[in-house]
Order: C-alpha cells, then sequence, then structure tokens
C-alpha cells in the first residue's frame, strides 16, 4: 500500500469516527428541543455528551488538518469551492461550542435561547456535512486549474438534499439511542418510543438515497460489489437497531446506529477512491490521490506522526467514556 | 473593494479577535493548574475554590478560543487556496500535527477535569488539568512553527513551483520558531497573569472575598514577574535574529529610510511619511539601535531604501517596504506595553513582600486598567509580524497578492465578513457580561455558606 493509499484511508477513517462520535452528540443536541419537557431534562441531555463533544469535534479538525497536510490540492478546492456552505457551517458550529459552555453560566431567561442556539448548531452542520459529501461524490464543476466554481444549483440537487436531509435523521437516531444508554428516568422511555418513529423515515430515507446514489452517481459502475453491499449493509443494520432498541437492547442499538453510520460513510469514500473530489465537467480534472497529494517526505513524516500519536488518542478517548459511564438521572447538577 | 482587500481585512480581524482568547486561554490554564496543584498537596478548600473560580473564566474564554480556532484552521482554504495549494505540503504538516497532539489532549482533558473531579482520584484529576494545559502550549508550538515558516521559510525546497518539505527536523528547530515560541508563550502567561491579577484587584479594592484574591493576586504576581522577564529577554533575542533573517521588518519597526549612522540610534516617536519615503521628525536616543542590534556600542543598520534595491535585485521589480507606520508604531505599542508590564508586577511584588498590598488603593486601580495591557501588547506584536511581513506570505517565496482564492468572489467574502463579525461582535458582548457575572458572583458560587470576612491580619501572603 503506498502512503497516498494510506493516508485517503486516514481521512476516511477520521471522517468515519467524526460521524459516529459527534453524530450522536449532534443528535443529542438535536434532540433537546423537542425530546426534554422542561430545563431540568435539557440539563440532563446536555449532560450526556457534556464530557465528550469537545473532543468529538476535534475528529473533524484534525480531518480538516489531515487533508492540508497530506491532500493541499483537495483542501484548497474543497474549502474554496464550498465557501458559503463553509460559511454557514462554520456559524452554526460558533454558536453550538459556546452555547454548551454559556448555557449554565447566563440568566435563566437566556438559557432557552442557548439551548436553541444547541439546536441550530447541531441539525445545520450535519446537513451541510450530509450536502457536502454526496454533491462531491456525484461532481462538482472542477476546471483544469483544479478550481471549483459553483453555483447553488450544484450544491443543491435532489441527491445532495436527500443526502443532508439523511444525515440529520440518522445522526438523530444514534442521538436518541445514545439517550438511551446514557439516562434514566421518563426521558429514556420517551427517547426510545420517539426513536422507533424516527427510523421509518430512516430506512425511507436510506432506500431513497440507495436509488439516487444509482441513479445519479458512478459508485454502482465503479463499484459494482462494494456499494450494494455497503447499502444492504446500512439497511440490515437500521432494521436491526429498530429491532434492539425495541427489544430495549440499548447497547447494541448504538452499535447498529454506529454502524449504519460506518456503512453509510465508508460507501462514500470506497466509491470516491482513487478519486477525492469528482469532477462533473471532465473526469480529466478529478483530484485523486495522486494529483492532490503532498510529495512523499512529507507523507514519510506524517505517518511517523500519526503511528506514534494515535494510539494515544484512541487510549485516552475511550478511558475518557469509560470514566463517565454512569447513566445520567435529571438530579445531576449540570456544573462542575 | 478588491477580494485581496477583503480577504485579508476578514484574516486581520478574525485573527486578531481570536488571539484574545488564545493567550489568555494558555495563561489563565496555566494559573488554574498551579491552584489545583496547591490545593493538591495543601489540602486547604480556599485553593479549590481559587482554581474553580479562575477556572470558570478560563472555561468562558477557552470555548470563544475554539470556536474562533476553528474558522483560522478553514479559512487557509476558503480564502488563501492557491497559499493553501503552493504550501499544503509544508505548513498542513504543523496544522495536522497540532490537531493530533494538542487539540485531543485539550479536548478530552478539559472534560474530564470539568466533570471528573469527584470520580477519579485526586492525582489523576490534577494531572489532568496539567494536560490541557500541556496541550495549549503544544498548541502554541505548533501553529508557531507553521507561522514561522512563513518567517523564515526553512526545511523546504521549491520543486515545480511549489513548496515542498525536506528536512522536517530544521524545519521545527527553525531560528525564527526558537525566538517566536518562548516570547509567545510568556507573553500568553503575563495575559493570564494580569487578567487575575486586575480581576483581584477589583475584588481587593471592593474588599470582597480577600482571602482568596490576595492570594490570586500573589500567584499572579509571580507568574507575571517572570514572565516579563522572559518577554524581554526573549523579545530582544528576536529583534536581534531578525536584524539579520528580516532586516526590511526591523529597519521598518525603525522607520529607517536610509542605513543608519554607526552608532546607530534608536528612534523613540517620529512623524512618518510613507508618501515621500522619509521621517518628517524624529526623537532618538544615541546608540540604543547598535545596542538593540548587536549588543555593541557600534555598528550601522541597513535602511529601507538600501534593502529595497537589495530586494529589488533578488526578486524582481516590485514595492518591498511594508507599511511603514504600522510596522513603526505596533512596535512601540508592544514595547511600551511591555515595559509597563514589568514595572507594575515588580511594583506588586514589591506592595505584597511589604504586606501592605492592601492599602494601595491607587495602584489596585492601575492594575484594573492593566488588564487591556497584556492584550495591547499582543495584538501589536503580532501586527508588527504579519504586517512587517508584507508583501509577502511566506518570506521571499511567495506574495499575498498571488495566495488568494481565485474562485472566490467579493461578495461571497463580504458576506462571511459580515456574518463572522457580527458573531464575533455577539459573542463579545456575551462574553463580556459572562465574565462580569461570574466576577460579581464571586468564588463561592455553590454553597455560598462562606463568609465574606477580612481575613488580611490573621493571613498572611502565601501561606
Amino acid at each position: 500500500m503506498s502512503l497516498n493509499e494510506l493516508w485517503f484511508i486516514l481521512v476516511a477513517v477520521l471522517f468515519i469516527g467524526f460521524f459516529i462520535l459527534e453524530g450522536f452528540d449532534f443528535g443529542v443536541g438535536m434532540s433537546t428541543r423537542f425530546l426534554a419537557r422542561n430545563q431540568k431534562e435539557r440539563d440532563q441531555l446536555v449532560s450526556t455528551i457534556g464530557p465528550f463533544w469537545d473532543a468529538n469535534e476535534v475528529w473533524l479538525i484534525t480531518a480538516g488538518g489531515a487533508i492540508f497536510a497530506a491532500f493541499p490540492e483537495w483542501y484548497a478546492t474543497m474549502f474554496s469551492g464550498y465557501y458559503l456552505p463553509f460559511v454557514l457551517f462554520l456559524l452554526a458550529l460558533i454558536v453550538r461550542g459556546v452555547a454548551f459552555e454559556f448555557r449554565h453560566k447566563v440568566h435563566e431567561k437566556w438559557i432557552s435561547f442557548w439551548d436553541w442556539m444547541i439546536f441550530v448548531g447541531s441539525i445545520i452542520p450535519a446537513f451541510v456535512l450530509g450536502v457536502l459529501f454526496t454533491s462531491l461524490v456525484r461532481g462538482m464543476p472542477i476546471d483544469a486549474s483544479k478550481n471549483m466554481y459553483a453555483s447553488f444549483g450544484d450544491y443543491f440537487d435532489p441527491y445532495s438534499i436527500v443526502g443532508g436531509i439523511a444525515m440529520i435523521v440518522l445522526c438523530l437516531v444514534h442521538g436518541l439511542t445514545f439517550i438511551g444508554i446514557r439516562t434514566e428516568g421518563q426521558i429514556r422511555d420517551r427517547a426510545r418510543s420517539l426513536v422507533s418513529k424516527i427510523y421509518l423515515i430512516l430506512l425511507a430515507g436510506l432506500i431513497v438515497f440507495a436509488v439516487l446514489t444509482y441513479t445519479m452517481t458512478d459508485l454502482f459502475e465503479v463499484r459494482p460489489l462494494a456499494t450494494p453491499l455497503f447499502l444492504l449493509g446500512a439497511v440490515v443494520t437500521t432494521v436491526l437497531g429498530y429491532v434492539f432498541s425495541a427489544k430495549k437492547r440499548e447497547a447494541l442499538a448504538f452499535t447498529m446506529t454506529a454502524s449504519t453510520m460506518l456503512f453509510t460513510v465508508t460507501m462514500l469514500f470506497v466509491g470516491l477512491f482513487p478519486r477525492v473530489m469528482v469532477s462533473s465537467i471532465s473526469s480529466e480534472y478529478n483530484l485523486t490521490i495522486l494529483n492532490a497529494s503532498s510529495g512523499p517526505y512529507t507523507l514519510k513524516v506524517m505517518t511517523i506522526v500519526a503511528l506514534i500519536l494515535l494510539p494515544f488518542v484512541l487510549g485516552y478517548q475511550i478511558w475518557s467514556y469509560y470514566v463517565f459511564r454512569k447513566r445520567i438521572s435529571d438530579k445531576e447538577p449540570v456544573s462542575h | 473593494m478588491e477580494v485581496l482587500d477583503l480577504a485579508r481585512f476578514q484574516y486581520a480581524a478574525t485573527t486578531i479577535y481570536h488571539f484574545f482568547f488564545v493567550p489568555l486561554s494558555i495563561g489563565l490554564v496555566f494559573l488554574v493548574a498551579i491552584m489545583e496543584t496547591l490545593y493538591f498537596f495543601k489540602k486547604k478548600e480556599i485553593y479549590l475554590d481559587m482554581a474553580k473560580f479562575w477556572g470558570n473564566i478560563f472555561l468562558i474564554s477557552f470555548a470563544v478560543g475554539v470556536v474562533t480556532g476553528i474558522i483560522q484552521e478553514f479559512q487557509f482554504g476558503m480564502n488563501w487556496s492557491e497559499y493553501s495549494r503552493f504550501v499544503g505540503d509544508v505548513f498542513g504538516v504543523p496544522l495536522a500535527i497540532e490537531a493530533l497532539l494538542a487539540f485531543f489532549l485539550e479536548s478530552t482533558f478539559i472534560g474530564v477535569w470539568m466533570f471528573g473531579r469527584d470520580r477519579l482520584p485526586r492525582w489523576v484529576h490534577l494531572l489532568s488539568i496539567w494536560l490541557v494545559s500541556i496541550g495549549t502550549i503544544f498548541s502554541a508550538l505548533f501553529i508557531l512553527a507553521a507561522n514561522s515558516f512563513m518567517q523564515e521559510p526553512v526545511g523546504i525546497a521549491i520543486e515545480n513551483g511549489k513548496a515542498v518539505l525536506n528536512d522536517f527536523g530544521a524545519f521545527i528547530t527553525n531560528p525564527q520558531l526558537l525566538v517566536e515560541f518562548p516570547h509567545t508563550v510568556f507573553g500568553a502567561f503575563a495575559t493570564g497573569a494580569f487578567v487575575v491579577a486586575g480581576i483581584s484587584a477589583f475584588k481587593i479594592l471592593k474588599k470582597q472575598n480577600l482571602d482568596v484574591f490576595k492570594k490570586s493576586f500573589t500567584i499572579a504576581m509571580i507568574v507575571a514577574m517572570i514572565s516579563g522577564l522572559g518577554i524581554a529577554f526573549t523579545g530582544h533575542w528576536q529583534a536581534q535574529h531578525l536584524m539579520s533573517s528580516q532586516p526590511m521588518k526591523m529597519a521598518a519597526s525603525e522607520g529607517l529610510w536610509e542605513d543608519s549612522g554607526d552608532p546607530a540610534s534608536w528612534s523613540l516617536i517620529a512623524n512618518i511619511d510613507e508618501e515621500t519615503r522619509e521621517n518628517k521628525w524624529s526623537v532618538e536616543i544615541p546608540y540604543a539601535l547598535s545596542i538593540l542590534a548587536y549588543n555593541s556600542f557600534e555598528g550601522s543598520v541597513e535602511g529601507m531604501n538600501t534593502l529595497q534595491e537589495k530586494y529589488t535585485e533578488l526578486y524582481g521589480e516590485g514595492d518591498y517596504i511594508p507599511p511603514v507606520g504600522a510596522v513603526y508604531w505596533s512596535f512601540r505599542i508592544m514595547v511600551f506595553a511591555g515595559a509597563i508590564i514589568m514595572g507594575l508586577a515588580a511594583l506588586g511584588l514589591l506592595f505584597i513582600k511589604k504586606n501592605n498590598l492592601i492599602n494601595q488603593s491607587l495602584y489596585l486601580k492601575a492594575m484594573v486598567g492593566a488588564i487591556a495591557l497584556p492584550f495591547i501588547a499582543n495584538t501589536a506584536g503580532w501586527i508588527m509580524t504579519e504586517i512587517g511581513r508584507q508583501p509577502w506570505t511566506v518570506f521571499g517565496l511567495y506574495t499575498t497578492a498571488q495566495s488568494v482564492s481565485p474562485n472566490v468572489t467579493a461578495g461571497q467574502l463580504l458576506t462571511s465578513i459580515i456574518v463572522f463579525l457580527g458573531a464575533y461582535t455577539v459573542l463579545a458582548v456575551v462574553l463580556i457580561t459572562l465574565i462580569v457575572k461570574q466576577i460579581k458572583k464571586g468564588p463561592y458560587q455553590t454553597t455560598d455558606t462562606k463568609p465574606d470576612v477580612d481575613l488580611f491580619d490573621k493571613e498572611a501572603f502565601g501561606a
């Protein structure tokens, strides 16, 4: 395996890790507005992700950094090309990030405002990232200079909109399942009964997504075996998640929603490979792991650094989940 | 307005804003870690109250630092895509290492520290805050490695018109980094210390929670004094290093158009006319520039006009003189603010030693105002560093004009500027309100059982 391939896999792993981890805290953030009935319950929900959401977001920041270091042309093309969606995305992350910190330090009448910001700041990033990945796989107007000149219609078409909405629903199901693991009391039951209804929307969304993937992208052509298998995996794990959730097997249900996320995102990356961005103008202008990457020396340095650091990062992150494994009731203080 | 101007404005505005919170966070968490350590060893509740009180203010500043930092990371790709293409092979490396080594450490252990006090062995909890502190310092190291590369590109070669990393060891021991990193980190410690000292001074003046705030003030002053000395020495090294690596920046910071005489005198203030390339008048201190540049009473320094000729020969036709007024004045503001910081810290330690801090109401009032000083110095320092490098983004290799994204329109840039600056303004208002609220609440917010008594006769400082 070449280092270019290794770094493509590492970037994919960082994004998969990000979607699985921040996916549930996006979901919890979204659910605060309708699952919780009062302030205490909203506090309880926020507490379930309190110690984690910040580190989860770092997976995305690291993915961005890894793209910059390993595939600078990809970084330059994508971030300048998706300019306005990224402005919206970053604004959402700003309000979300400070909302978690501010909400329990403000006057009571403002708590509701910051909880709304957590809601908005959770739903928009999920949507934008869903749109980003699906439109990126479908193809964007990238010219010979590797620059992308996109207009509204390039970002938003049926495929990318379904992709964005599917991501929101997937995060929500994932988050509600996480709430089931992390809480006790009424809210746990309510989360389970709500998630059972949303599963139907998710299943429908995944099927539409699969059909559109077939008609609007070349993923079935380039990966005739892998693409349908991953899609099938996503559907099967969704059904199993529903079943486990109904049986109150929350840990298994969570494993399933995480797997759905894994299958969906992996399908996109596998279908993309060895491309990193697809040009809708001409396949000659595709960015690939070869023409978008850094030089061999940089990739070597980065590989050594990543191989040394990643075990520690994974180790202490897993440890932190172990430290905060206790279920959260509605009686605990939110502040430290 | 041109795309380039808008992109530069956005970068300057978002960076300056971001850099209010970075040194504050680095400095505050270091002080909080010291307080947690004192609590660990002395087991007195007062240190716990201190750690919690300052910890809350740290968390507010950290949150804003993080969210504004995300914009910084993605802005290179969004607004400076040509720059990213040119330097990606080099510049992405420290950014990725920063995320892997520092951001994960900070974000994980900040959660552990915030929520883990009653769930973990005491030493693990103490370790977690130190890991956060180390994380913030690593973060500074790698982002400054990236910046130092822009000031002084080493460890790289140019291949096919692109910068390519070829010696990571040289890159990470960049002589510019070795002077810039300690200077910035000492500046950050001083920032945290002066915020703690200023707020403490305010509470001491109000005679509230004197036990907590006198101790906080003492710790802050010790940190401020050590940092102040560190800032002065490393600042001097940095200036001397720049004399050889970026003589144009130093000449601009001296308002030195023609070569200086020998010995060179240092301009205290000057009326700079950038149009005619001369100073209408200036007040100068003899020998001082020779000392600054060479630690010697002799030696002349090259002026901007000479350097412009040299650079034209080296890099081709072009204007290589940065905006002189901005560089000249930011340098002076930084140095003067730094000098006042050191003087105030020395005075504070003196009062503490004599045990009559509480009676120095004039000094305490000055310390409340002095909260602004490190922020002014930090900002001025970066303005000098970044504007002094113009017209280059990577010194001698790539200009700012070349760096901008070709596919981003002025309208898009304007939209993003309005969105971000709007959000930043709201953040600033909320942030100040929240910090004021925390200060008013004081340290015993959770229990409110402790009396607001004056302990200063009973307990001397540092006990």
